[in-house]
């Protein structure tokens, strides 16, 4: 009778376990559509990055207030994980707190060091509920932030306040029975759980049982179908800003990659050395650019499953700001969703792409390239290099750029300058002035 | 005017067995735009100024290829910029000055994986290193009593981290230097990069040169100050179109300094 609740635990964590094993595979096959190409860093670089971007959240801090709370949630959430341990162990054993004992006098510390913990992440996603909810803060309400990504953002705020309200009651109830009943072990009197004792002691012990159990069960149940949960959400970011700031682009912002299959080609047409003689041995030339998400790399992916879509760079972009279409948050939505799509419906060839099918040209002929969106994104993700690579397919694979960029085109072929002047009158602004 | 200043080609100076010390890229705007013509001779004179060993390509230079590559065609960059390589090996040029962040991008982050390897300054720092050096100084007081506010080009500040260069330079004159809200890395676009500037702008409520301008216009300044050819003529646009010609001057820092120059 009593290993039941233990077998019951041990199905319920493998049961997650399984969902998390596949839902993994899911999302590495996404990211794998990508070109196995990483930007250029040294590991010494990449850790660096790594650790003041994700870790300390270094960029947040642009916005003191949301960074504070975050730090908060965030901060509270790594350190509950420690209580989460003993859950899983105890869920296991049988036990109840089994690391009481190897703690002694520090245990009660710690466990009221959660509990603030408990309250601060509480306190902070009330906070940022009201944020969303009742301030309307602009860059929450956007056209790409309607249904699934604004329920998303505010179902996880109210899964984090469920899960610390069940650690407190767990520990109110827990606190009445260990003095009624010497089996529970003892942790003193806890900060903010004791506040709750006068409302709960006129229950009955069995209730309390009950009560302290349901609030046990509940808690690593919310927390393991959490941990899932996040794995379908913009919440991945939770894992994936850590590779995706360790795989950070250290170039100066101005800098646009390189594309050596063109060098390659008007090295050989302007007859330069270097050409390497390509016709006993033609390199199969890809793509130019990018129409679907094959075409761009594991980091632009990696990016696209990393967004936290939290806008902030949509809300400084030039273009969006001033009310055209393009929204740099929704360039990396899309890219996402289509590769979701793609691994989801296991697609090989179909007519729909990235391009057109989820991502207009509307869109991207509006971006100034200016790196606003480069520059306020959280987790270093550069929405400018997706947006590059389209616009790349679309001038050189499909000659499609719009009317007035080819006239622009035609003049520096001809003239030499993006302008319609004649290259002979270049010099003349030395001659004839003031 | 400009019979005046001394304006040697790097062919003169090569031809004649004299090394150069320092090239000046002009651009297309500071070659073809009227504008940007007289920033391009103000230049010159602070160069002259300075007694600097320098030199134009002149009728050899060509664009670097930049609005093509941020309009997506690669293959007419590297035609440029191969071309425009060879020219610069071949007068081995190992340091280039510009009044154009553009160019300067392209020249100094780009040109390197095609084979063009040079110390590439802008503007506004080289003024600011011969202001340091003192090879040229200002007489302080022409700018007295008048408000700068100074735009960030996208190019300079965000796309290669350059703030402080021209705002040292400004504060080198005597006047007082405000902010925008939005400046240094949360600089706004004037609207003109990214090949904008060669298209009509895509379907939106305001035009984003405008909305700038009101930013600057907010700050009470009398002259904006930039050191981009896209940003000034957006940015005079936008004074041109809230009919503010009369009260806000928008001017690249090296006009300002030669109005003040010792
Ligand atoms: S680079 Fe493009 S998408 Fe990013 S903020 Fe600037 S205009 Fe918007
Ligand atoms: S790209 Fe970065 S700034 Fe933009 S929504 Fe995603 S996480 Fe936020």
């Amino acid at each position: 009778m009593q290993h039941i609740s233990q077998i019951v635990f041990i199905i319920t964590l493998g049961v997650f376990g399984f969902l998390a094993y596949k839902r993994v595979s899911f999302l590495r096959n996404c990211i794998n559509l990508g070109k196995k190409e990483l930007p250029a860093g040294s590991k010494a670089q990449r850790l660096k990055e790594m650790i003041f971007i994700a870790f300390g959240q270094k960029k947040m801090f642009k916005k003191p207030l949301a960074a504070l709370l975050h730090f908060f949630v965030y901060f509270g959430f790594l350190i509950i994980n420690i209580e989460v341990l003993e859950f899983i162990i105890d869920g296991i054993t049988g036990h109840h707190r089994v690391f009481a004992p190897f703690l002694g006098k520090l245990y009660p510390v710690l466990m009221n060091i959660f509990e603030l913990l408990a309250l601060a992440v509480m306190v902070s996603c009330l906070i940022f509920l009201s944020r969303r909810n009742i301030l309307k803060i602009k860059r929450f309400w956007s056209a790409e932030m309607q249904s699934w990504p604004r329920l998303d953002a505010n179902l996880i705020l109210v899964i984090e306040v469920l899960l610390m309200l069940a650690i407190i009651h767990m520990n109110t109830a827990d606190q009445i029975l260990q003095e009624r009943n010497t089996h529970y072990t003892a942790t003193g009197k806890l900060w903010i759980s004791s506040l709750m004792i006068p409302a709960f002691t006129a229950l009955d012990t069995g209730t309390l049982i009950f009560i302290e159990r349901f609030a046990w069960w509940f808690h690593i149940i919310g927390i393991l179908g959490f941990a899932t949960y996040v794995t379908y959400s913009k919440h991945l970011h939770i894992f994936l800003a850590f590779p995706n700031t360790y795989y950070s682009r250290f170039r100066p912002k101005g800098h646009l990659n390189n594309m050596p299959d063109v060098t390659r080609e008007v090295s050989s047409m302007l007859g330069l050395p270097g050409a390497t003689a390509t016709t006993e041995n033609p390199v199969e030339i890809g793509r130019f650019g990018a129409k679907d998400v094959h075409d761009l790399t594991v980091k632009n992916m990696m990016e696209a499953f990393s967004c936290t879509e939290c806008g902030r760079c949509t809300a400084e972009c030039p273009a969006n700001l001033t009310g055209r279409k393009l929204s740099p948050r929704a360039i990396m939505m899309a890219t996402r969703d289509r590769a979701e799509e793609i691994i989801k419906n296991k697609i090989e060839n179909e007519e729909k792409s990235l391009l057109d099918g989820y991502i207009s040209r509307e869109e991207i002929n509006a971006c100034t390239t200016c790196n606003a969106c480069v520059e306020a994104c959280p987790v270093n993700i550069s929405p400018l290099e997706i947006i590059m690579q389209l616009r790349r397919y679309i001038a050189m694979e499909e000659s499609g750029s719009p009317a007035a960029w080819n006239v622009m085109f035609q003049n520096i072929e001809t003239n030499f300058a993006p302008w319609k002047f004649s290259a002979s009158d270049r010099f003349t602004w030395a001659e004839n002035q003031e | 005017m400009a019979k005046d200043m001394n304006i040697p080609t790097m062919a003169e100076k090569t031809g004649k067995g004299e090394p150069v010390e320092v090239l000046f890229w002009v651009g297309c705007a500071g070659s073809f735009d009227d504008r940007y013509k007289s920033v391009t001779l103000d230049m010159v004179k602070i160069l002259n100024h300075a007694k600097i060993n320098f030199a134009v390509l002149g009728p050899e230079e060509t664009c670097t290829g930049d609005p093509a590559r941020r309009a997506g065609n690669e293959f007419l960059f590297q035609m440029q910029a191969m071309a425009n390589i060879q020219v610069l090996n071949g007068y081995e040029v190992h340091k280039i000055v510009t009044t154009c962040p553009h160019c300067f991008n392209t020249l100094k982050n780009e040109y390197p994986e095609l084979g063009g390897n040079y110390e590439v300054i802008h503007h506004s720092t080289y003024i600011q290193q011969l202001l340091d050096e003192g090879k040229i100084s200002v007489e302080g007081g022409f700018f007295k009593g008048k408000k700068i506010t100074y735009h960030d080009p996208c190019y300079l500040g965000r796309g290669n981290n350059i703030y402080e260069a021209p705002r040292r330079v400004l504060e080198a004159l005597d006047a007082g230097l405000v902010e925008m809200k939005n400046c240094k890395t949360k600089g706004l676009c004037c609207g003109a990069g990214g090949a904008q500037l060669f298209k009509e702008p895509e379907k939106g409520d305001e035009d984003i040169n405008i909305h700038r301008t009101e930013e600057a216009v907010n700050t009470g300044a009398n002259i904006i100050a930039t050191g981009c050819p896209f940003c000034l003529t957006m940015l005079s646009d936008g004074i041109k179109n809230k009919e503010l010609e009369n009260n806000v001057e928008v001017k690249d820092i090296s006009e300002l300094i030669i109005k003040d120059i010792k």
